[in-house]
């Protein structure tokens, strides 16, 4: 039987602008209590700020609220991500906008959650959406050099 | 939250220094300043983000508009001082292919 203590965070948040910052200095503050090093921190608030922001911008939620779990592990945090909005389909989920040179704009904020978090896992249907989100301390996403130096 | 903009034109070339978390609303902040230094005739300009450390992709997708705006311009536009986050998002996102990326302000200058 494990002996692992789980300790838990719940924080809801209105729509609103910059609110998820609020959502971002919880992931900071937790994160570094769990001892994360600076960019791992840096990768958890991208992915909680383009989670909320994706819920605000495209949940159509009524109550206007995001439900953010953050559970403490030994070695990972967890989030939960929750909208009660409409949901979306995973495969009309990456509308692009392209520019002149060929760049698409918008729709990349899946993308980016993925990227920077070691699990995700998206549960939507037409009552809500709920994105759970792990980052393990010994993470195996890391840095890349610069580009063009 | 805060967001500031610093601006300092050299005679070829202008920098942008931001301040704060880069969303939608700062980012057209950003936008408006380099369309007015384009309306001054600077196509080279340098974009330091060393005070920056929160960004979205929202933010990003408005500075993707004034890579664009510059290259109609036949400019070009070099960022620095990124985290190593915002900089993996800038590859994730196509940027680094379309505009440079320099560890600090004096190589992007250099490289202008």
């Amino acid at each position: 039987m494990s002996n692992q203590v789980n300790r838990e965070v719940v924080l809801i948040i209105p729509m609103f602008p910059n609110i998820e910052l609020a959502a971002a200095q919880t992931a900071y503050s937790l994160a570094e209590m769990m001892d994360f090093d600076e960019n791992d921190i840096d990768e958890i608030q991208l992915a909680i700020i383009e989670t909320c922001i994706n819920a605000f911008e495209h949940s159509k939620s009524e109550d206007k609220r995001v439900s953010i779990k953050f559970i403490m592990r030994d070695n990972e945090l967890e989030l939960k991500i929750t909208d009660s909005g409409v949901g979306f389909r995973l495969d009309h989920a990456a509308p692009a906008s392209s520019g002149d040179i060929g760049m698409k704009k918008r729709g990349w904020g899946l993308e980016i959650i993925r990227n920077m978090m070691d699990e995700v896992n998206i549960e939507s249907s037409e009552k809500g959406t709920t994105i759970t989100m792990i980052k393990r301390k010994v993470s195996p996403i890391r840095t890349e050099g610069f580009a063009n130096t | 939250m805060r967001f500031n903009l610093v601006t300092r034109t050299e005679e070829t070339y202008a920098v942008i220094q931001t301040e704060g978390y880069l969303n939608g609303p700062s980012g057209e902040k950003l936008a408006d300043t380099a369309k007015d230094l384009i309306a001054e005739g600077y196509t080279k300009l340098v974009i330091n983000l060393e005070q920056t450390r929160l960004i979205n992709s929202i933010g990003i997708s408005i500075l993707i508009e004034i890579i664009e705006l510059i290259h109609q311009q036949e400019g070009v536009v070099h960022f620095c001082n990124l985290t190593p986050v915002i900089q993996r998002t800038f590859k994730i996102m196509g940027l680094v292919q379309h505009a440079g990326i320099f560890p600090n302000e004096g190589a992007a200058v250099a490289n202008l």
